[in-house]
């Protein structure tokens, strides 16, 4: 008996080693479904809901759902899209996300997907919430207003520094990542070595003083969208 | 009461930076100008909501003030950090591709104003019919110098492109240097082109010149007026829109000020604040408020420099100096002619940078001591621009101070606007179409960044109200 399994995304079989999840088979495929709060390297958490496909007509967040064989998986469809857009789009809203001066720009997950899915301009209003920053750290700076709850720097540095530096702290729209000290970051064992400094998708997490460093035409996606690294390995 | 009897013209909007103003114009009972002031209605806040981000965020945010001329922010913002971190000291490749830059913004931003804007009136007339009064008129009755100006603001964006990394808001420029050279290939491309660019430029001066020459008698009076003048300058007294110590000299040419350090601005210079505009009046402290004011942009720094390094501008220069015997030019209407000359030594000028192999350099960021307070200058298109910040030590900004060359031109416009009104408007109780326009006209010679916001089709929204004492609408004219 093989120890794969076998399903399918879109009409394309798929195969997947036993454990993997819907999305680690897809990228092993070259299939790229859109996300946010999942990377590589992480626990998932399945928070952001983009990755969300529908198997067997069962709406699944694809980072979390194991593959099992003989698997119905929908991907790319007008809903699945819809929907992901959708999500996209709250999140701007949610936060202050301002593109032209952020120095995420041109590698910013959330700005990517957006062009990706072809968003020109948020469809609902803005929340303009009150959002703090720290920039008490001396070589790394937090601001709130560009957080999206991914998670990625909680589980980074619980589960690959070994520091528990983040942690989130109240509910629902005031939900906001926080630090295990007092008030300030400056007062956390965070290094700027820490794997929890470079896996912020947005720029709520940024290294001091590299700003723009990086001119306009060299920036990851300045060039090719989101996804088209999964997808070339399908060529 | 006398002013029982008074009345109130209002033009609305006039526009600003990115926004609105008005003038009003006070008439006694005889219907003669009692007072034109040009109110600044728009409120921007840019000071206030920069306070808290880092220091490095500040040039590319700030930039966002304006999209005719965003690399003057760019670049004052800049010049600001690189002495926040030590690096004030460019390297050779930094500072000539940060000044490629600012001549193609230049260079951009007045074939802009010139071609687009102000080309109408000198070419169809003041009175002209509005209809035609217009870059669309420019377009059909002279098509070969409606597709210069294009292309020449099209080469000064594309320079732009090239060392900022897009024609509007790039990122060029970062705190002790810049982010990309400029390759073989780019500075190719350019060198293609700019020796058309050199001889449209002299078309353009010619122009320019030739225009205020035939009209002297007419422009010399219109909205005119003595002032001090206020610019950067070289240390060897040339002409210098990137760099240099502030001058400032009187109408008759006595210099006020020379090689001041603009580090110590606050100790020369501050700004009063008045109840009816959000623009605030910049003045010399050792002149006081009714006295200290000066006016800035390409008029003022004709006539504050020595010379132009640049041959052919210097040759034009000349000449310019010429029709006020070598004296300070107080003529409104002479900006023109004066923007045009920076115009062909901003090509000059790109000419000898592209030439030159610096450009090439991989040196790009110097970073030393760093420090807490910083001013950032440049001679923005429309003037010299001041860029001035705190920042902590936690690397973010808790104080921003921008004095915007349309500021520094307060003053000057609202003269300009009561000498119009005083010519054109006194004994005239109604509004005439030629009145709306001469007043639009004046305000356009100092090219404020207000008339590029709005007027990309060479019209200001303009509405005028004529009020009586008591508030009531007597009569209205717009302009759409």
């Amino acid at each position: 008996m093989s120890d794969k399994i076998t399903f399918t995304i879109d009409g394309v079989e798929v195969k997947a080693a036993k454990g993997q999840t819907i999305l680690q088979a897809a990228d092993e495929a070259g299939i790229y479904i859109p996300r946010l709060c999942n990377m590589s390297g992480l626990i998932p958490y399945g928070s952001c809901r983009v990755c969300t496909v529908i198997v067997n007509g069962r709406p699944q967040s694809a980072c979390t759902q194991p593959a099992a064989e003989g698997m119905i998986v929908e991907n790319e469809t007008e809903e699945l899209l819809t929907h992901r857009k959708n999500i996209v789009d709250m999140l701007f809203v949610e936060g202050n996300h301002y593109c032209m001066s952020c120095e995420k720009s041109g590698n910013c997950e959330l700005q990517a997907l957006a062009y990706r899915f072809g968003i020109a301009a948020p469809k609902y209003p803005y929340m303009f919430p009150n959002r703090s920053v720290d920039a008490t750290h001396p070589d790394i700076f937090i601001d709130r207003n560009r957080c999206i709850l991914c998670a990625r720097c909680v589980r980074a540095s619980r589960d690959l520094d070994g520091k528990g530096v983040f942690e989130f702290v109240g509910r629902g729209p005031n939900k906001s990542i926080a630090v295990n000290a007092n008030a300030r970051l400056k007062d956390t064992n965070l290094d700027i070595t820490d794997k929890a400094v470079d896996v912020c998708p947005v720029g709520a997490i940024i290294k001091k003083r590299v700003g723009f460093a990086v001119p306009i035409g060299q920036r990851k996606y300045d060039t090719k969208p989101i996804g088209s690294e999964i997808e070339a390995q399908n060529k | 009461m006398s002013t029982d009897k008074s009345k109130r013209i209002v033009i609305e909007p006039v526009t600003r930076v990115e926004g609105h103003g008005k003038v009003s114009i006070l008439l006694d009972e005889n219907n003669k100008v009692k007072q034109a002031r040009l109110h600044i209605v728009e409120f921007r806040g840019f000071e206030r909501f920069i306070q808290g981000r880092p220091f490095w965020e500040v040039p590319v945010l700030v930039q966002r003030l304006c999209g005719i001329c965003p690399v003057s922010h760019h670049l004052a913002a800049a010049k600001a950090m690189d002495i926040i971190v030590g690096g004030e000291n460019l390297t050779p490749t930094a500072e000539k591709v940060r000044r490629l830059m600012h001549y193609g913004q230049t260079l951009q931003s007045h074939a802009l104003h010139f071609f687009h804007l102000c080309s109408p009136d000198l070419l169809f007339g003041f009175d002209a019919d509005p209809a035609v009064r217009n870059v669309i008129g420019i377009a059909a009755k002279f098509p070969e110098l409606a597709v210069q100006g294009v292309m020449m603001r099209k080469f000064g964006q594309e320079i732009i492109k090239a060392t900022a990394g897009k024609k509007i808001h790039g990122t060029g420029a970062i705190p002790g240097g810049i982010n990309k050279n400029i390759s073989i290939e780019e500075r190719d491309d350019f060198l293609k082109d700019i020796d058309q660019m050199m001889e449209w430029s002299r078309g353009s001066v010619k122009i320019a010149k030739d225009y205020t020459i035939e009209n002297i008698d007419m422009l010399a009076p219109f909205g005119s007026f003595d002032s001090s003048h206020m610019s950067l300058i070289r240390a060897d007294g040339a002409m210098d829109l990137y760099h240099g110590g502030l001058r400032v000299i009187d109408f008759e040419g006595n210099k006020i000020l020379d090689h001041v350090d603009y580090q110590n601005y606050t100790d020369y210079i501050a700004e009063e604040v008045k109840s009816w505009s959000y623009m605030k009046f910049p003045f010399l402290k050792s002149l006081g408020t009714d006295k200290g004011w000066y006016r800035v942009g390409p008029l003022a720094r004709l006539n504050t420099c020595d010379f132009i390094d640049t041959p052919e501008a210097e040759a034009a220069r000349k000449e310019f100096m010429a029709v006020t015997n070598g004296k300070p030019n107080n003529i409104s209407m002479a900006y023109h002619w004066a923007r045009m000359i920076e115009l062909l030594h901003s090509v000059e000028k790109i000419k000898e940078l592209l030439n030159d192999p610096d450009l090439q350099g991989t040196d790009l960021v110097v970073k030393g001591d760093r420090r807490e307070e910083a001013v950032g200058l440049i001679e923005a298109p429309r003037g010299t621009l001041f860029h001035h910040y705190k920042v902590n030590e936690d690397d973010q900004v808790t104080m921003a101070n921008l004095i915007v060359s349309t500021t520094h031109n307060n003053v000057p416009m609202n003269t300009a606007v009561t000498k119009v009104a005083e010519e054109y408007i006194s004994g005239v109780p109604e509004i005439t179409e030629g009145l709306l326009n001469r007043v639009e006209v004046a305000i356009r010679a100092y090219d404020p960044c207000l008339s590029c916001a709005t007027h990309a089709m060479g019209k200001m929204p303009l509405v005028i109200t004529l009020y009586d004492h008591a508030g009531n609408e007597i009569d209205k004219k717009s302009k759409q």
